[in-house]
């Protein structure tokens, strides 16, 4: 909530106008999704399981060094992939249209260790539906970080630099806690209910089983490379943890984008939401390497207009939203990525230290006593 | 240790090796015919019959068990990328020595499946299949005397039967509109000519629509004859009358492609919930579930979309539809299965996909 609202000088009827702008950017691509599409998800899908067959076959030998290093940035590359490009985008069911039981948002599951389901109820439906909103969007911070001044400070915040960095080496495990909400549901007598701990039960069972399998399955199978394949794994879980954090703080908290209070947000209409969505998003500029890899969040904005649309057809979307952006004279938060994601750990560094007082002018002596 | 234990056990130690996905789904990759994976089958070749009509060679996965002549197949197909399924009677014989099976397609207008397979489809496609089904088949001891009245595309689960067995007397009566558009037309002559069968070709183009009661001219001894019948409901629902009449309906066997659908009372829908994808959108009275799951996004299965092969069954948990075709109306209760192409909400209901 900055002091000035950046879209104050637009006019209901100019909000209502830029939605209907926006559906029939939605309509268009919806009316033209088809056959390359499909092919293009399932190219992917397909490249990725031989990327990690590969590379994990490459790490049966991971003692020698150079088998080491291609099998770890082969498997990193692949758990990313999986995670950004395949995961998220079919878990917010942009290929359920195809009708392919295989790659349906309902039967999809990740190489991540919140389960699908849990993860879609609390970024489908709660990131994407109040995006930005504080008190009602807990991506804003995860619950851990104050990220907007108008967040009360509490000393607990002077350590959300550390805070924010051990969560980006675990962000699977965070996100995991996140999902299941697990500051508000460790209190005594939330602790007990059924429905959280079903759903605890359910976390622990894909954590047994992705720790089993990079941890316990693969180092075996090497036998003498046990060691170093068990590294390799740890460090694959790493840097994707790393990448994928470091992809999504860009998506919200860099400089320039707005948070929303929640009474703003009540009887919006669809043209108020889009606007939310273009104010509380920012991109990462690139190429399409850079694209692919964060599985076009980098397209963030577009994501957060049609989070259901097919992320290869976010690049060209991109281009008439910006046009969209300049005609109603909206900023569109965009950079590349050390940039954003500087600006992104700044803001968590600064708000990590409580407001500066806003600065009461003292009388000027000197002018006082030209004046007396 | 049985080695089917072992098995199961070596199974269970891989799915931890490629946990979150399965096994099968890197074996996909490189062999996706294999046995024991889903049912799939790679297209072939296509070859035209008529300008609209195609056969379409299909060589079915390991896990295939074969067909009874006359019978269908359940087969999905991407078109434009969305996957369809619609059910085709198999035209092959049962003992087709590569193993091969055929379906014959006739292009209907606006039929998205049938121009995508007869226009488009090229070989190399890979398609799901379900196993074979139907009970539009012959007798297990060879009837004396058969006949088969077909019209359109209701050749092709006959064409099936002539091909896998032979009878010693056996007439077809074929309605088509034009000579050209008699499907498997050389085959057909070619059987007469070998002297295996008895045509009686009605172009309705120029004859006009087969009278049922010219059957006592075109086959004098019809009332005879086990007679299997295939074609437009029309057709269908004038012959059972004639049998009935004439006193002799256990010999008339049939097969819809089209159930009538009853325009019964249009009733008032309701709100659908799809339970398990916790989706909830407003249905009128006279829109299918199917159509109205697939508009919300929700998985629906499907195979004819016309109440014949049950390929959509699907719990209605609670709740009241209405068969589209009879106008019945069904309460949910435990264990009750609706047809979701046939059946319209009659009320708020919830159907548990
Ligand atoms: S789809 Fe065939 S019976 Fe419903």
């Amino acid at each position: 909530m900055t002091a000035i609202d950046p879209t104050a000088h637009l006019t209901a009827e100019q909000i209502e106008e830029l939605g209907r702008e926006l559906d029939a950017i939605r309509d268009e691509v919806i009316a033209d999704r088809g056959e390359k599409d499909a092919a293009y998800i399932r190219r992917v899908i397909s490249v990725q399981r031989k990327l990690e067959l590969v590379s994990r076959g490459v790490l049966l030998f991971s003692i020698f060094p150079p088998a080491w290093l291609i099998g770890t940035a082969g498997l990193s590359v692949a758990k990313i992939m999986d995670n950004m490009e395949i995961g998220h985008n079919i878990l917010h069911g942009q290929w359920d249209w195809m009708r392919d039981p295989k790659i349906h948002s309902t039967t999809w599951e990740w190489d991540h260790v919140s389960p699908a389901d849990q993860w879609k109820h609390s970024h489908n439906e709660l990131h994407h539906t109040y995006t930005n909103v504080i008190g009602k969007d807990n991506d804003l911070g995860y619950g851990i970080m104050r990220v907007d001044e108008d967040q009360r400070w509490h000393p607990f915040h002077l350590g959300q630099p550390l805070w924010n960095f051990i969560n980006a080496c675990f962000f699977e495990y965070g996100i995991a806690a996140y999902d299941l909400e697990l500051g508000k549901n460790l209190h005594k007598r939330r602790r007990k209910n059924p429905e959280f701990r079903a759903r605890a039960r359910a976390v622990g069972r894909k954590i047994r089983k992705q720790v089993l399998k990079d941890y316990v399955i693969h180092p075996l199978l090497s036998g003498p490379s046990f060691l170093t394949t068990l590294a390799a794994t740890f460090t694959a879980n790493l840097i994707r943890n790393l990448w994928t954090h470091s992809v999504i703080m860009c998506g919200h908290f860099p400089e320039g984008v707005q948070v929303f209070e929640r009474r703003s947000i009540k009887g919006e209409t669809r043209g108020q939401w889009y606007l939310r969505q273009m104010m509380g998003s920012a991109n990462i500029s690139g190429s399409k390497a850079m694209h692919f890899m964060t599985g076009n969040l980098s397209h963030q904005i577009e994501h957060h207009l049609f989070p259901d649309l097919p992320s290869n057809r976010y690049a060209e979307v991109a281009v008439k939203v910006r046009a969209l952006f300049e005609k109603y004279e909206l900023e569109y938060v965009t950079g590349p990525l050390p940039k954003q994601v500087f600006s992104a750990w700044y803001k968590v560094f600064r708000l990590s230290l409580p407001n500066k007082k806003p600065k009461v002018k003292k009388p000027d002596r000197g002018q006082e006593l030209v004046a007396a | 240790m049985t080695s089917a234990a072992l098995r199961s056990r070596a199974w269970k130690l891989l799915e931890m090796v490629t946990t979150p996905l399965l096994p099968s789904d890197y074996l996909d990759l490189v062999s996706p015919l294999r046995a024991g994976a889903d049912l799939r089958g790679r297209i072939e070749a296509v070859h035209p019959e008529t300008s609209d009509a195609a056969t379409v060679v299909i060589r079915p996965g390991r896990g295939w068990r074969g067909h009874t002549a006359g019978q269908y197949v359940r087969i999905g197909i991407d078109v434009d990328g969305v996957r369809l399924w619609r059910a085709y009677s198999i035209t092959s014989p049962t003992d087709r020595q590569d193993g091969r099976v055929t379906i014959t397609v006739k292009a209907i207008p606006d039929g998205k499946v049938s121009n995508h397979l007869v226009h488009r489809t090229k070989p190399g496609t890979l398609i799901q299949l379900d196993q074979a089904t139907g009970d539009f088949v012959l007798p297990e001891t060879k009837p004396a005397k058969v006949l088969y009245l077909t019209a359109g595309s209701g050749i092709t689960p006959v064409m099936g039967m002539l091909r896998d067995i032979e009878f010693d007397d056996v007439v077809l009566v074929h309605c088509a509109p034009r000579p050209q558009d008699v499907i498997f037309r050389d085959d057909l002559h070619e059987l007469v000519a070998d002297k295996k069968l008895r045509l009686i070709e009605v172009h309705t183009d120029t004859d006009g629509r087969l009278d049922i009661g010219r059957l006592d001219a075109l086959v004098p001894d019809w009332a005879e004859r086990q007679t299997w019948a295939c074609g437009p409901a029309g057709l269908l629902d004038a012959a059972e009358e004639h049998w009935t009449r004439h006193g002799v309906p256990e010999r008339l066997h049939t097969e819809r492609f089209r159930p009538t659908i009853a325009a019964v009372g249009d009733g008032d829908g309701g709100e659908v919930t799809f339970s398990t994808t916790g989706r909830t959108v407003d249905a009128d009275g006279t829109t299918p579930l199917l159509d109205v799951g697939e508009g919300a996004g929700v998985l629906m299965p499907s195979g004819c979309r016309m109440g014949i092969c049950f390929g959509c069954v699907t719990p209605l948990k609670a709740g009241t539809v209405r068969d589209l075709r009879t106008g019945e109306i069904t309460e949910a209760e435990p264990g009750v299965l609706i047809q979701t192409c046939v059946s319209a909400a009659a009320g708020p209901c919830d159907i548990e996909r």
